[in-house]
């Protein structure tokens, strides 16, 4: 269970989270939406300790994330996160960027990390790019293989801060169809998103989010067929 | 007809020189490039201001002329510390700091090439701050900094001619006393210059060839 209780985090002078209340039970998917600079990247980036918070608490499995006690390469074995741009790292092959981490940070033989990582990369369709460079890539396949490699860790959470984003449109279905198939077996999720379809079928609950505070959050049918809020629906108005 | 009094002795004594120039270099560039990576990351990791009295040393032995760092460091070791240290000794400590304030400068603009959303990308994974340089940083810094690094290599094998100073006997002082003996200095020059060539050429060679073999990634 991740619970974000009453968090701040401010840039300099701005502040981008005013207080966010939330709790993602096991096996939910909560999507994220909201304009740019409402704060829902930045919540994400927080939740696995990436950036430090200024005040609140945001706990996974009841670890606060950001007591000083806590080991943060630890605690991040269990959160998955997959970013926008999806960061490959250059001069590894695709087995290698996904058993990369399993071998140096959970201690992992070569025969079982790469074991593990071909069946990562068999499920996100990419079963046959094993020995091939990311630069030989799409960006959706890019994207993909990052997915697969934050899974090669077997995490207990995954975050997806706006996946699909920096695609080329005709690459967003087979990066959104791999989420949908990640949801369905049960994986706890958190996706921020713009895709407001993907938000419809897939969300357990959807946020919306407005200048760094959650203004509403409730089940897709409510939050699509009737949102209460009126920033929640000049938002939906505006994207439909 | 050309004729020349040089023999293959003389020869065997040049590639005596060209021996020790190597030496030298290796070691040089070898302490030079370890220390110069580790400056290289601490003054990324700190920052310019908590660096700064690093880098002003590393910018004294830049900027320096190699002959006076080589002459002054030589007599303040011995006659003020009295220490009994060997010419080549101090030959291979000033020129390995020497070449780690231009290393430094490289790693640096290496590490900086490489993204901060790629990093990012690899903490997230768990991987700690060492891993993270091991095995993502410094790879990727590498790529970049490579051309840098062999022009300071090769930089360093010629500046190694200097060393004379410290009573090393290394190719150019070698043939410097053949050309004394002889008297046949343009000859002698032209042999001296092909024996700096000969070391240099595979090194260039090499460089290029880990360019051409990394831009396949």
């Amino acid at each position: 269970m991740i619970e974000i209780q009453n968090v701040h985090k401010s840039f300099g002078q701005l502040e981008v989270l005013k207080g966010i209340d939330l709790t993602v039970e096991k096996g939910e998917v909560v999507t994220v939406i909201g304009g740019s600079g409402s704060g829902k990247s930045t919540l994400l980036t927080c939740i696995n300790g990436l950036e430090p918070i200024d005040s609140g608490k945001i706990l996974v499995d009841g670890v606060e994330v950001h007591a000083k006690s806590t080991n943060l390469n630890k605690l991040r074995q269990k959160i998955g996160i997959v970013f926008q741009q999806w960061n490959a790292f250059p001069h590894l092959n695709v087995l290698e960027n996904v058993t990369l981490a399993p071998r140096k940070v959970l201690g992992m033989g070569k025969a079982e990390a790469e074991a593990i990582a071909e069946k990562q990369l068999k499920h996100v369709g990419l079963g046959d790019k094993l020995s091939t460079y990311p630069s030989r890539l799409s960006g959706g396949q890019q994207q993909r293989m990052a997915i697969a490699r934050a899974l090669a860790m077997s995490p207990d959470y995954m975050l997806f801060d706006e996946v699909t984003s920096a695609l080329d449109p005709q690459l967003v279905g087979e990066v959104l169809e791999t989420l949908k198939m990640l949801a369905e077996e049960g994986m706890t999720m958190i996706c921020v998103t713009h895709e407001m379809a993907f938000a419809r079928d897939v969300s357990n609950r959807v946020a919306y989010f407005h200048k760094g505070i959650m203004a509403e959050i409730g089940a897709p049918e409510q939050i699509f067929g009737d949102p209460q809020h009126p920033e929640t629906k000049k938002f939906l108005a505006s994207v439909r | 007809m050309f004729d020349t009094a040089l023999t293959t002795a003389d020869l065997i004594f040049l590639a005596k020189g060209a021996g020790m120039t190597i030496l030298v270099t290796a070691i040089s560039v070898a302490i030079g490039t370890a220390l110069g990576i580790a400056f290289g990351v601490i003054r990324v990791q700190f920052g310019a201001a908590l660096t700064a009295p690093l880098t002003f040393v590393l910018d004294i032995f830049r900027s320096v002329p190699l002959l006076i760092q080589l002459v002054l460091a030589n007599a303040f070791l011995g006659m003020v510390l009295k220490l009994q240290l060997s010419g080549f000794f101090v030959a291979c400590m000033v020129l390995s700091l020497y070449t780690s304030a231009y290393c430094a400068e490289i790693v640096r603009g290496g590490i900086d090439a490489v993204p901060a959303t790629t990093r990012r990308a690899a903490r997230s994974l768990g991987v700690s701050w060492g891993q993270d340089m091991r095995y993502i940083v410094l790879p990727l810094a590498t790529r970049v900094a490579l051309p840098s690094w062999i022009g300071l290599a090769l930089g360093v094998m010629k500046d190694s001619a200097l060393v004379y100073v410290v009573q090393v006997t290394e190719l150019l002082k070698s043939t410097q006393i053949l050309i004394t003996r002889l008297q046949e200095p343009l000859f002698l020059l032209m042999i001296g210059g092909a024996f700096y060539f000969l070391i240099s050429f595979p090194l260039a060679r090499f460089g290029g060839y880990l360019e051409k073999r990394w831009s396949n990634d």
